[in-house]
């Protein structure tokens, strides 16, 4: 039976479709269910007010930047140049036709509106979700090469190196990524901004330690993926390798790294989607990704529900197309 | 051209137990050697402590004049002028045969990549498999895996071949192809130590068979006369129970 070969179990066409049946119905009374619940707390949907967080037509006004009397109109097809003179100086403003605010003759004064133009802007929530994929990236980036060298490390025969390394994974999966970014932020982050001060260098911004962060966090998960990936390689190999002359780190680089990395690959791609989910906790030392746009939003719009279902759906966008994208180079690369 | 001398090895994992017990001997250039004995008897440990892929624990062992376990010696470099051929073969999975015999010659012998693969394919070629070049490993059966295994090791030029019950893994059909190539080998005077419980092979083609018992070679003679007039009594006891 095509339709169901993992469970044999399910006998006739007409019970399976009797079960996706049920399914529909299940997904249908819960979402059903949030709707009618929240019009029970006179809850009032404005999905139409969402786009807005995305793209927005902003108002740019011209000012004049000079005072003096308006000199002369030329109104084109498309824009009018309005031009301005002065006391000993002269200005020329270009604005999109139709919005011009002041006649000929008209004194100005400096800061006086003269037109304006509209401009699409990309809104906060776009924006919040490019920060979000770009400290993802550069942490998973930073993250997996520290976990290399840390999850080398860790099975070095070196007890400094070994040790090493087990102390850092250990206090960095033994505490919570919330707490580490808040030393990160407040303990290293003060001690270092105090220190490039006192030497007369401008201060490093939260995202930075945001990002530093991550990439700990992420290395040291990192660094356990590697070092099991390394020991799932059979030892036969590194002693061929060895036993031809090869160095340490030439058995590591060709040979053994080559084969662990097609091992590591996909818990490695499972790392990055949940650095991104983990990347959230950002916004609690003033980094505005998504999470904490999306947070920003809702204070001003009071839509709370749109926008953190939005919210949600975005990480789910993310996540879910990173994930496709990172099986399809996994097909790509292995076979 | 090998010189063994009073050599010992503990292993403490799972349990104490001396792998090597004083074990002395020497091997000239161009002999072959077929080293016997009942498993855990210490054959493969001596083997693989010429290369130091073993470190012995007591005694010295010298390699064409190398100090093996002198730790100052670079090992890279004294490994690289001995052959070392597995029971399990240990090809790299993800090169093709021809990658396999090439790659160590790039990087250790520095040779150029059209002179490494020149090379590559002369010995593939005489080992009988020159047409399975850009194959990889997992579509070559066990005894042509182990001949690229074979040619892999003789691509570094070595002075030394090691080979470490390079039949054991493989189809009886497949023993004989792998023979020849070593056979062959021999005839060219190649140096050559071989851990082996093929009995004809050591008739046929070895100078001198050792057999190893506890740690220690209990007896040592041309074939001739160890298997035909065995001195101690282990050593008729181990020839009864396998020929």
């Amino acid at each position: 039976m095509a339709f169901s070969s993992s469970d044999t179990r399910m006998q006739s066409k007409a019970t399976y479709y009797f079960w996706v049946g049920v399914f529909i119905i299940f997904m249908l009374s819960v979402f059903s269910g949030t709707y009618f619940a929240t019009l029970k707390v006179d809850y009032v949907w404005r999905w139409y007010r969402v786009p807005q967080y995305f793209f927005f037509k902003d108002h740019v006004e011209i000012r004049s930047e000079i005072q003096g009397d308006v000199a002369k109109i030329d109104r084109r097809e498309k824009e009018t140049v309005v031009y301005i003179s002065g006391d000993g100086e002269q200005a020329k403003y270009t604005l999109p036709a139709g919005s011009l605010r002041v006649a000929e003759k008209d004194f100005i004064y400096p800061g006086d509106i003269l037109g304006f133009y509209e401009k699409w802007k990309v809104g906060i929530l776009l924006d919040g979700l490019w920060l979000t994929l770009k400290v993802s990236v550069v942490g998973i980036v930073i993250g997996i090469i520290i976990g290399l060298f840390a999850g080398l490390a860790r099975i070095s025969a070196n007890p400094a190196f070994k040790w090493t390394a087990i102390t850092y994974v250990e206090l960095i999966r033994g505490s919570p990524l919330l707490v580490q970014i808040f030393i990160w932020y407040f303990v290293i982050g003060t001690v270092v901004n105090t220190m490039l001060a006192g030497k007369g260098f401008g201060q490093l911004p939260p995202i930075w330690f945001g990002v530093a962060a991550l990439a700990f966090f992420a290395g040291a998960y990192v660094a356990e993926i590697v070092r099991a990936g390394i020991q799932s390689i059979h030892r036969g190999q590194t002693e061929a390798a060895r036993s031809l002359g090869m160095t340490y780190a030439q058995n590591m680089r060709h040979v053994i790294l080559p084969q662990a990395f097609r091992r590591i690959f996909p818990p490695l791609a499972g790392q990055f989607i949940s650095l991104i989910k983990d990347s959230s906790l950002l916004g609690i030392i003033a980094i505005r990704e998504l999470t904490k746009a999306t947070r920003e939003v809702v204070t001003t719009s009071l839509q709370p529900f749109e926008l953190w279902f939005m919210c949600a759906l975005l990480y789910l966008v993310l996540t879910f197309s990173l994930s496709m994208f990172l099986q399809y180079l996994e097909r790509r690369t292995i076979t | 051209m090998i010189d063994v001398k009073n050599v010992s090895k503990f292993f403490y994992v799972p349990h104490e137990v001396k792998a090597l017990n004083n074990v002395s001997c020497k091997i000239e250039v161009g002999e072959v050697v077929v080293v016997i004995g009942p498993s855990g008897s210490g054959k493969s440990t001596l083997l693989r402590c010429l290369n130091r892929l073993e470190v012995a624990d007591e005694g010295h062992i010298f390699v064409d004049g190398i100090d093996i376990m002198n730790r100052k010696t670079d090992i890279n470099k004294a490994r690289a002028e001995m052959g070392m051929v597995f029971q399990s073969f240990n090809l790299f999975p993800h090169k093709t045969t021809l990658e396999n015999v090439t790659l160590a010659q790039v990087v250790v012998r520095k040779r150029s990549a059209d002179g490494a693969r020149e090379k590559a394919m002369a010995l593939l070629s005489k080992v009988g498999i020159p047409d399975k070049a850009n194959v990889y490993p997992d579509r070559l059966s066990g005894g042509q895996q182990q001949r690229v295994a074979i040619a892999r090791a003789l691509a570094m030029d070595p002075k030394v071949m090691l080979f470490d019950e390079p039949t054991s893994a493989l189809d009886p059909e497949m023993i004989g192809e792998v023979l020849d190539v070593m056979q062959t080998l021999a005839r060219e005077g190649m140096t050559m130590i071989v851990v082996s419980h093929e009995m004809g092979f050591a008739r046929e083609v070895a100078d001198r068979v050792f057999f190893m018992d506890h740690g220690a070679i209990v007896e040592e003679g041309t074939p001739d006369t160890l298997f035909n007039n065995p001195r101690h009594e282990r050593t008729k006891l181990f020839l009864s129970q396998i020929l």
